[in-house]
């Protein structure tokens, strides 16, 4: 038929079909999709999982740009190089790029070939996983380990079970947990967490050790090393490139919070369960620790703020999340205080909990169901 | 005295185009519509053919399986064309209406003193059995069976719904005589709900024979299916019916006068409506003759939420007294998603800046605003849906189509309109309300 318009390229039917969900994933992030509503509803709230992805992604900010900083001053600082405020953010910056880079290359590029590969719109959520994953990794981490681990926690950790909002992991813990158990030497010890400039070297006082392996040895190791609670409040020290800031994590969990996009339900809950188990190990005799230092030390407050929020691998339900929550927090010094082999626990607790988090909904829900069956016939 | 239901969770969604409280005109309808779709359940049988004179109040279709139920022409005149669609399905049955209109009379006669099965003939007869809804499941009525209860809502909290009370409030004689005939075929009263806010000026919380309640809260709490839930849960096994005001002050009026009357108020409504205000029709009336329409209009029958796309050339249902007119959104906001401030675009979510002008009224449009997605964000499902069900879950176990799950987690306590305002605050832009009907389907289907 004369009137009949040939398919674009990229439309059912034109040549390069195949590469739709790549146009599409291109073309809906520059300009929102023109669908109208077809069943249901007719109007629609503005809201969608790109704007609650970017919320996020802006929430994390502060975070990277202070890790970005503080890896140029940890530099510093073990070589005793006379650097000033932007000579350090820069430095840092060059080192966190790359980072960031490998992540979203390797990460996005699997997700658009599965995305192809099933036909479906590309989804936003590795905008976050992204983000996460080099803000949780060493600053030394090689890059082919990185990417290695992106693709092992994108194809295994999301894709397998069908994409964004299938997932039972959080996608960058379980990255993050690949390199731990692959190449434990490059993810642990005192040598990963500060860059030394080749041409550099370290001065007679570094040690590189991060404030969680000092702990073991007491509160007087803790101070020897330099460490005080304030300069683990401001994030000044040795760490995963994102965590270190008690500061500018709780400026995202307060963009998070304010936004409704991560549960306060579970920030606070995991919080609590640190504290009680941190006040009952200092009572018991496992830490000199008091209980408040398990929160500024290590993972445990971005783990809390950011992974453990993550509203596809959480519990779902209101009365789940109070538990995964506290539970998480729990299992994470517990690890700490109790299990000499690994230094920081939040990783394997919030892992451990996202495996568990559809059993506490389902106790959740039977208990629901059997509370309203009864409500029902007493009706 | 009236019972109070306070309900906090849901939404009134800030749209703009509410009705004027004026009757701008009387439409005297050239073309009137039976459209057997109005009624969910009825497989439609044809009783007339193109050519035959009918009355108002004369039978057009009936029920094939439960055939003395009949659905009858609001309006004297000629049968001139039958329309049907895919597959021969009945959509609708064209009635050229005469100048001077005349009723078939069903008998004047005083409420109280029908019998059940008198009240039941009546209706059966005169076409009005189809405003008896059946709950679960929100089919028509089973005329064998007898209900827990009758549960009528005079509180309309719907975007842009009609007012009640002026709609209504001089039909208030018929009201009460309709509410006395449908207390007979039940044993567990008529409940009847009104507006916490307008309790004291209402003249609906002075009519005898009913249980009042009287409800607050956003939207859906003006909604019958949530307010059963509240006052009295439907167990597996039993049935409600439940009935619109505007129908009892039809069924009011036949029993009065013995005569067919489905004239009622519409309030045109809607950011796209020219004048919103109130006009005087018959159900079946032409939208071209409602109201004009301009552009990429979509003419929806009913509120926003739920309503039905009738389309320019389509016709006013049975139930409906609101018609609604929004633009169809799609033109393309460039990084729409990524823009701090979209002033145009309203969020219950604190991700955009709609919370900072609690008062303002948007110019909506049927843009989806994003792609279709798996569910993520959940607990926002839970935020407007006032009850002690499971959204979620119950969305999960009708995809999954497990009916025990679906028992479990309330299916029988709730319709699509229900969970409606589930379509509008989903991230993940999924069609809730298409998803609870598919499990609903598959109730009806395995539970026959």
């Amino acid at each position: 038929m004369a009137d009949e318009k040939k398919p674009g390229p990229f439309e059912k039917g034109g040549k390069l079909y195949w590469l739709h969900s790549t146009i599409d994933a291109f073309d809906t992030f520059l300009r929102v999709p023109g669908t109208v509503t077809a069943k249901g509803a007719h109007v629609r709230d503005g809201i969608d999982l790109k704007r609650v992805m970017i919320m996020v992604v802006i929430a994390l900010v502060p975070a990277a740009l202070f890790g970005m900083y503080n890896v140029g001053y940890q530099s510093a600082l073990a070589t005793g190089a006379d650097w000033g405020f932007w000579q350090m953010f820069w430095y840092g910056f060059l080192r966190v790029l790359p980072l960031f880079v490998v992540s979203y290359l390797v990460g996005l590029g699997i997700e658009f070939a599965s995305a192809q590969i099933r036909g479906e719109e590309v989804n936003e959520g590795y905008l976050v996983s992204g983000f996460l994953i080099p803000l949780i990794v060493p600053v030394d981490v090689p890059l082919w380990m990185l990417a290695l681990a992106v693709a092992f926690a994108v194809l295994f950790g999301k894709e397998v079970f069908g994409g964004t909002g299938m997932n039972i992991w959080n996608p960058a813990l379980l990255a993050r947990a690949f390199l731990f158990f692959a190449y434990p030497s490059s993810m642990s010890g005192s040598s990963c967490w500060v860059h030394i400039p080749r041409d550099m070297a370290a001065v007679d006082a570094f040690t590189g050790a991060t404030p969680l392996a000092v702990a073991h040895d007491g509160m007087q190791a803790l101070s020897d090393a330099g460490y005080s609670f304030c300069t683990l409040f401001g994030g000044l020290i040795p760490g995963s490139v994102g965590e270190t800031s008690v500061i500018a994590i709780l400026i995202g969990a307060l963009i998070l919070v304010w936004t409704g996009v991560a549960s306060w339900k579970i920030m606070v809950s995991s919080i609590a369960g640190g504290l009680l188990v941190g006040w009952l190990g200092h009572l018991g005799g496992a830490t000199e620790l008091p209980a408040y230092y398990q929160l500024v030390m290590g993972g445990f407050l971005f783990g809390t703020v950011f992974m453990a929020t993550d509203p596809v691998t959480s519990a779902q339900t209101e009365c789940g999340k109070w538990i995964y929550g506290f539970l998480v927090g729990a299992l994470a010094v517990v690890v700490r205080l109790w299990n000499p082999g690994y230094a920081e626990g939040m990783m394997l607790a919030i892992l451990l909990m996202n495996t568990f988090a559809p059993l506490i909904d389902h106790c959740v829900v039977t208990s629901a169901v059997k509370r309203r069956e009864k409500r029902i016939q007493n009706a | 005295m009236s019972n109070n239901i306070s309900l906090k969770k849901g939404l009134d969604i800030p749209i703009k185009g509410a009705a004027a409280q004026k009757v701008v005109k009387t439409v005297v309808p050239g073309i009137v519509a039976v459209k057997p779709t109005d009624f969910r359940g009825l497989v439609p049988r044809l009783l007339v053919k193109e050519g035959d004179r009918v009355l108002a109040g004369s039978p057009v279709l009936a029920d094939k399986q439960n055939p003395e139920i009949l659905f009858t022409s609001p309006v004297s005149g000629t049968v001139q064309e039958v329309v049907r669609g895919e597959k021969r399905k009945l959509l609708a049955v064209l009635i050229q209406a005469d100048a001077a209109q005349a009723s078939v009379d069903f008998g004047a006669a005083d409420a109280a003193s029908l019998s059940a099965g008198e009240v039941k003939d009546l209706l059966l007869r005169s076409g009005l059995w189809g405003a008896l809804i059946q709950r679960p499941y929100g089919i028509m009525a089973d005329p064998s069976l007898k209900p827990k209860a009758i549960f009528i809502s005079a509180f309309n909290s719907a975007p842009l719904a009609p007012d009640t009370d002026f709609v209504l409030g001089d039909r208030m004689v018929d009201i009460q005589e309709g509410l006395i005939a449908l207390s007979k075929l039940t044993d567990g009263g008529i409940h009847l709900a009104i507006s916490q806010a307008a309790e004291a000026r209402t003249p609906f919380a002075k009519l005898d024979k009913v249980i009042l309640h009287a409800v607050s809260g956003p939207h859906p709490a003006g909604n019958v299916g949530v307010q059963i839930s509240h006052i009295s849960p439907i167990r597996k096994g039993e049935t409600i019916w439940t009935v619109s005001p505007l129908l009892v002050a039809a069924i009011g009026h036949l029993v009065r006068t013995g005569k067919l009357d489905l004239t009622r108020k519409v309030a045109i409504t809607g950011p796209a409506a020219s004048e919103p205000a109130y006009v005087e029709a018959l159900p079946g009336t032409p939208v071209s003759a409602l109201t004009e329409t301009e552009g990429d209009v979509r003419v929806i029958g009913g509120d926003v939420l739920t309503g039905e796309i009738l389309g320019k050339d389509g016709y006013l249902g049975f139930f409906d007294n609101q018609l609604t007119l929004i633009r169809e959104g799609r033109e393309r906001e460039i990084l729409g998603w990524a823009k701090p401030f979209r002033p145009k675009v309203h969020s219950t979510s604190w991700c955009y800046f709609s919370w900072l002008t609690p008062r303002k009224q948007y110019d909506m449009d049927t843009n989806v605003h994003g792609g279709p997605r798996a569910f993520v964000e959940t607990k926002c499902f839970e935020d407007v849906t006032p009850m002690d069900i499971f959204p979620i879950y119950l969305i999960k176990a009708c995809l999954a189509g497990d009916i025990e799950k679906m028992e479990q987690f309330g299916i029988y306590e709730v319709l699509p309109e229900d969970l409606a305002l589930c379509d509008y605050v989903d991230p993940s832009k999924n069609d809730i309300q298409a998803m609870i009907q598919q499990g609903i389907d598959l109730m009806i289907k395995e539970m026959a």
